[in-house]
């Protein structure tokens, strides 16, 4: 433990409006901690630079998963046990359900936000890819009013994000669709449990006649921030899934990622793997479109 | 930020501690209470040896400041079993062999009673789902995978008598 607690303030506010209020008075002088999975880490390593904190664990508007007819809307403050486990999230957002269940282990899970892992902006969230492939969109909150989001605009560079000071995230947004939709997931890291991914991608995807109607891909860990293959859907909206078409996917797809070596993996490797998944990707497209 | 007063319930019992609100929860277990059962392994969450139950979840207590624990219900491993009556867990793992340095071990059985808890009869994918926050250094796993199964076996046998 290399941090003194008597150093930092820990405040509790009982209620949402009171964390904003307080985020308004003094913007940028207050970091939210929700389960601390981030935060505490950095905490015990001495390297937590906030020293003013306000807890927003507690506070249940952010704690909820609303389903209606067409949306489901996932509080900021839901763990990714709760998210994983929700019958909605299971049946209409699969991929989403698969890539919490990634997200650390059981116990990470149950104290780790949705929220707080879109707030810390990681390239190699778990939960990102997932969310860009369902087009998903992002409420941010603040004493001015709400103001609601694609979460792929959220992500400005390298841990840089979308959320004025005195903002938080209140929900995500996610829309049905159509329940014969295609969809794949995948994460490569060091071993199966509890890894930070090398490369991790989501995508969903329609096909009419032998040919990609719809198609989004996500993947992290490939770029400063999660990654939407806008270049590579472009190549792939209209097209057979034949080989030719999945060579020229691979080829777009190296031409938009810019992956770095870091301590878990390298450049190079990361390339590889990106064009393998997304290939995989692709094989199991076409043969899902030639079962139905 | 000076101490304040907290409270929460361990193992049963209600406690009052006055320290700063980030103070870890694993911090006031080991100094403010006394519970040194709960062991620190890496203190970022990676090993699970600081597991603890918070109203029922399995947490790392590392990750924990006490103000967001403030009127929690905790169970550590002194609150599992007692000497004379061991939890069923415990019994099992001390039969197994699945506990050997017993650094990870409190951790272990934590992470078990809860796995238990959700799941009476894991089956090998949820046990190793259940425990995969655990590092164990000594046995390889597979002494602690036996005894996570015989303790369900105990535990189920024991509900019917």
């Amino acid at each position: 433990m290399r941090s003194y607690p008597a150093d930092y303030e820990l405040i509790t506010p009982g209620n949402l409006d009171a964390v904003l209020r307080l985020l308004s008075d003094e913007p940028g002088r207050w970091t939210a901690i929700a389960g601390g999975t981030e935060i505490m880490v950095l905490f015990g390593a001495g390297k937590l630079s906030a020293r003013k904190l306000v807890s927003i664990s507690p506070l249940s508007e952010l704690r909820e998963i609303f389903e209606d007819e067409d949306w489901i809307s996932i509080g900021s403050g839901c763990s990714f046990t709760q998210i994983r486990r929700h019958a909605g999230v299971q049946r209409h957002f699969p991929l989403l359900a698969k890539c919490a269940s990634w997200t650390g282990s059981i116990a990470n899970q149950n104290r780790g936000t949705i929220g707080g892992n879109l707030a810390n902006a990681s390239p190699a969230a778990d939960s990102s890819p997932a969310l860009l492939a369902y087009a998903a969109e992002i409420e941010l909150i603040s004493a001015r009013g709400t103001r609601r989001i694609p979460y792929e605009q959220f992500h400005l560079g390298y841990k840089k994000i979308a959320l004025a000071a005195d903002e938080l995230i209140r929900a995500v947004y996610l829309r049905k669709c159509p329940a014969d939709s295609f969809c794949y997931a995948r994460k490569v890291g060091t071993r199966n449990a509890q890894a930070i991914s090398k490369i991790c991608v989501a995508a969903t995807g329609k096909l009419h006649q032998g040919r990609v109607e719809e198609i989004r891909i996500g993947m992290g860990s490939v770029a400063p921030a999660p990654l939407h293959l806008v270049g590579t859907e472009r190549v792939l909206l209209g097209a057979a899934l034949n080989d030719a078409t999945i060579a020229e996917a691979r080829k777009a797809l190296l031409s938009e990622v810019a992956p770095i070596d870091d301590i878990r993996s390298t450049a190079s490797y990361r390339k590889l793997i990106a064009g393998n998944l997304l290939e995989e990707l692709l094989r199991e497209f076409a043969a899902w479109g030639d079962r139905k | 930020m000076s101490a304040r007063r907290f409270s929460l319930c361990v193992n049963g019992v209600e406690r009052f501690v006055d320290v700063p609100p980030m103070a870890r929860l694993l911090d006031v277990l080991r100094h403010e209470l006394g519970l040194t059962g709960t062991k620190e392994g890496c203190g970022e969450g990676e090993c699970g040896s600081c597991s603890v139950l918070m109203n029922g979840e399995l947490v790392n207590s590392c990750l924990v400041p006490i103000a967001q624990a403030g009127g929690a219900s905790i169970l550590t491993i002194e609150g599992v079993g007692e000497q004379a009556r061991l939890h069923p867990v415990q019994k099992a793992f001390l039969e197994c062999g699945g506990a050997q340095c017993g650094i990870c071990t409190p951790g272990m059985i934590l992470a078990t009673v809860h796995l238990l808890g959700k799941h009476p009869r894991p089956t090998q994918e949820e046990i190793h789902e259940g425990l995969n926050g655990n590092l164990c250094r000594c046995t390889g796993y597979m002494r602690i995978f036996e005894a996570v199964e015989k303790a369900a076996c105990a535990m189920e046998s024991g509900a019917m008598e």
